[in-house]
């Protein structure tokens, strides 16, 4: 048992470095810094740029994240600070469906739903064209499917802290929403940004409900209504071809490489954030 | 000297509304009833006082629980009232009653009126906040906010719409002194006010409650959870201020409203079993249950 | 009064964006049934694809389901012949502050995050290590890395919380370490059923790390080294195609899909709360 636990310490490792030792062939020929700037993907030449993909995944997390996060904390709010036991009780089981819908689904109800959506509806008022295949697309469709996530977990947060505190509060004449506003929120505060670290990394690793709505060309979107092209839907799409031409598999495991250094990356900020916040803000 | 059942046959004719009557007491002490005194038919001091707060016919049901029982008092004006009583028997529920921090559980039924200055503060048009801001709650457990000593205090104001930067610096250094700890903290108000020892993080919550310029202050066992050097000095406060508010103590500590009760309610099992001022209460108590609790035959 | 405005406006506000949220889970649920119930057929869950079924012509999923299955079965046995030693290695043989524990579990904690895509192609590379073709053998060990940290850290959630006192309980009436072990395993027994239903949603509707891996066929796979359909690439795969009725075909595998994923978390929650009642 002893083995099986130590083993399994290196398996973080372990993928690192497999990863890492099947990217070299491209992180020999090229420095990090040209393929991560580079604008031009274009394999068959030997020109791999990771630029637009980067800010693909950029853009559609980014839009997920603006839509979700107030949404989900007022609604956890409302839930655990307003609602009654009756309403509670309905809805958090609709939560727990909804995080638990397979990804595919999202994406299939993304195409048929999200997509004209956006074609017809709110992009005539922006721009002239668009196929409704776009980041904002992508985006809407990540924003739902990390909501349930954040709500349950603010509520969880919410959920922490102390009724001697909300008390302390309403004692002085304070309304529910001040409570709100000047305690409870500021007591949660690391949960709530460890939380939101946490979604970031769900939506930049989510690849097929983005895949299938968000256009796959791999251009920098200048506008949320350009296509976009995130990273894990890059490997995705391109592993059948990833043998055929030269280093167009260390390229994808580079991608691959990338995506898990982001996301560690991003737990190691999350824990020190937390522990930051928590000194400063007198917790 | 009265008889146990002679106590029972009075206070039977007294339900029933009949007569005055005069029990005489070994002791030569009278007790006197008259029609002022009869509410629904149960007995009650006329307060030789001023009165605060009025209790009428309070009952109130937790998940159909009977936990407050017709309760009947009155609270006199700018005095200490203290609460006694065994575990349970409801005081603290009863302090809750007065600024109703029951709101937010919907198992709880309440009726009867609870009349602060005359106005009923469970009434249906009375708004919570303005009636919370009349009371002053101190807890038995220390809670401050999570912020910065100053910015315990300055809630208050921030809540009430005062923004004034030196108004609230005034309102800050004055309750901190009032409280008993400006000397003590004055260097390091912008400090986590979760750093202060528990005596100093009581006469915290004493001033930020006292912020808001209660008319009431209210304490839920406020020094159990103290050393005896930051009871003292929570007591003492207390006496202080009492010339500005009214107070409400709920205590077990049964020392503690020998030393500075100025009026008694015994509550056993959500009822009133006695009330009166406390000399009377505690030097010659007139129910049996009230002379055990005292002497020491339960807690 | 400003504050009570204030208060009454967000009220409104938090109102609106619960009923929101909710109302998307009644848009996927009605868009997915709308068009995957008519689809449906005794066909679609007993035949294999016939010949011309991507373009139309008979057939079935049966292909995508027992792929399926047979994954998420090869890679739960995998998952909790691996998962389980290490929790009950860090729950009973090591101390509560042990440096080791804790460096498990910020492991897993970081493998719990890692996208399955990650995984995929992580598994892809083993298998070109070892020699293997997209196959099952391949599909069920990179579903197998992707459930392991959330069998694990479900699994600890739930030993942590079992009292110190029961373990020593047990070796004061001279409990051998083995005996402890099957107590252990019986209190967290619902526990350990909560995170295999968890788990096996999962498992059951990533696309991203069988598509490298356990590639597509046709036919049901008869042996480890054949390649294996899954219903999250059937769905993927016919929706791409032009043909109404393979359309169709995907909203019947993604109301299947979507059918299994809802009985398996009811069936999680089920056990949950049977697990808090009999807590100790």
């Amino acid at each position: 048992m002893l083995a099986v636990t130590v083993l399994s310490l290196c398996i973080a490792i372990v993928i690192g470095v497999g990863l890492y030792i099947k990217a070299s062939p491209i992180l020999h020929e090229k420095s990090l810094f040209n393929l991560l700037g580079n604008s031009h993907w274009r394999p068959f030449k030997g020109e791999f740029g990771f630029y637009p993909f980067i800010m693909g995944t950029l853009w559609v997390t980014g839009i997920a994240i603006l839509l979700s996060l107030p949404v989900s904390l007022l609604t956890a709010i409302y839930i655990s600070e307003y609602a009654d036991k009756r309403i509670r009780r309905a809805v958090n089981p609709m939560l727990d469906i909804l995080s638990g819908i397979p990804p595919v689904v999202y994406g299939v109800w993304g195409v048929v739903v999200i997509v004209p959506m956006v074609a017809d509806h709110i992009a005539p008022h922006f721009v002239d064209f668009s196929t409704g295949y776009s980041v904002l697309t992508g985006g809407i469709v990540l924003a739902i499917m990390i909501t349930p996530l954040l709500i349950s977990i603010f509520d969880e947060i919410f959920f922490t802290v102390p009724k001697e505190l909300r008390d302390a509060s309403l004692s002085l004449g304070a309304t529910q929403w001040q409570t709100i506003k000047f305690i409870i929120l500021r007591k949660a505060l690391p949960g709530i940004v460890a939380a939101v670290v946490l979604a970031i990394s769900r939506a930049f690793g989510e690849t097929i409900a983005v895949l299938m709505v968000c256009g796959n060309i791999p251009i920098v979107p200048k506008s949320i209504f350009d296509a976009g092209y995130p990273l894990p839907a890059l490997i995705a799409n391109n592993y059948g071809e990833m043998m055929s031409m030269p280093m167009y598999e260390s390229a994808l495991m580079l991608a691959a490489l990338i995506l898990f250094v982001i996301i560690l990356f991003f737990n190691a900020i999350s824990r020190v954030v937390l522990i930051r916040i928590e000194k400063q803000f007198h917790l | 000297m009265f008889l146990l059942n002679d106590i029972g046959r009075i206070k039977s004719f007294i339900k029933s509304g009949i007569a005055n009557i005069l029990p005489e007491t070994g002791k030569q002490s009278r007790i006197i009833l008259n029609e002022r005194s009869f509410v629904n038919g149960v007995k009650h001091f006329q307060m030789p006082e001023k009165t605060h707060i009025s209790v009428r016919d309070l009952n109130l049901y937790i998940q159909n629980n009977h936990i407050l029982k017709n309760i009947n008092l009155d609270i006199p004006d700018k005095k200490i009232t203290c609460i006694i009583g065994p575990s349970g028997c409801g005081k603290t529920t009863l302090l809750k009653t007065f600024n109703r921090l029951f709101e937010s559980s919907a198992d709880i039924k309440i009726s009867g009126e609870v009349l602060v200055d005359g106005e009923n503060i469970h009434g249906n048009k009375v708004e919570v906040t303005h009636i919370r801001k009349k009371m002053g709650l101190l807890s038995q457990k220390p809670c401050p906010l999570p912020m910065s000593i100053f910015d315990n205090i300055a809630y208050g104001c921030r809540i009430h719409g005062i923004r004034d930067k030196k108004q609230v610096k005034g309102i800050v250094e004055h309750y901190l002194k009032a409280a008993g700890l400006w000397d003590e903290v004055k260097d390091r108000l912008n400090t986590p006010a979760a750093r202060l020892s528990i005596g100093q993080q009581q006469r915290l919550c004493l001033a930020r409650g006292l912020a808001v310029e209660p008319a009431i202050i209210l304490g839920d066992e406020a020094t159990s959870a103290l050393d005896p050097i930051s009871s003292k000095h929570i007591e003492e406060l207390f006496v202080g201020l009492k010339s500005q508010y009214t107070i409400v103590l709920v205590t077990h500590i049964l020392r503690q409203a020998y030393r500075i009760a100025d009026y008694i309610i015994f509550m056993y099992l959500g009822e009133i079993i006695e009330h009166g001022p406390a000399e009377k209460v505690l030097n010659n108590p007139q129910e049996k249950l009230t002379k055990e609790y005292l002497a020491g035959i339960f807690s | 009064m400003k504050k009570i405005i204030e208060e009454k406006v967000f009220k409104v506000l938090m109102i609106i964006t619960t009923l929101v949220i909710l109302s998307f889970l009644f848009f996927i649920f009605i868009a997915i049934l709308r068009r995957g119930i008519p689809a449906m057929s005794w066909d679609m869950i007993s035949k294999i694809p016939g010949g011309g079924f991507y373009i139309g012509k008979e057939g079935g999923l049966l292909n995508a389901i027992v792929g399926s299955i047979y994954i998420v079965l090869g890679s739960t046995i995998l998952g909790m012949l691996i998962s389980i030693p290490i929790v009950i290695y860090i729950n009973v043989y090591l101390p509560s502050r042990s440096a080791l524990a804790s460096a498990v579990r910020l492991s897993f904690d970081v493998l719990f995050g890692v996208p399955s895509i990650v995984y995929g192609a992580f598994g892809f590379t083993i298998m070109v290590f070892l020699g293997l073709k997209t196959s099952l053998l391949g599909g069920i060990i990179a579903v197998s890395m992707l459930i392991v940290p959330i069998l694990v850290r479900s699994m600890d959630e739930v030993a942590r919380v079992m009292p110190r006192d029961m373990l020593d309980a047990a070796y004061s009436l001279g409990a051998t370490k083995y005996e402890t072990i099957k107590v252990v395993l019986r209190q967290i027994a619902p526990g350990i059923a909560t995170a295999v239903m968890l788990s096996i949603g999962r498992a059951i509707g990533d696309a991203a790390s069988v598509l490298f891996t356990a590639g597509y066929t046709d036919s049901i796979p008869t042996s480890l080294n054949q390649p294996a359909a899954t219903l999250p690439l059937a769905i993927f795969f016919q929706l791409s195609s032009p043909v109404e009725q393979v359309q169709d075909r995907a909203y019947a595998a993604a109301f299947i899909l979507t059918m299994i994923v809802l009985a398996l978390s009811f069936g999680a929650r089920y056990f949950s709360r049977k697990f808090s009642k009999n807590k100790i």
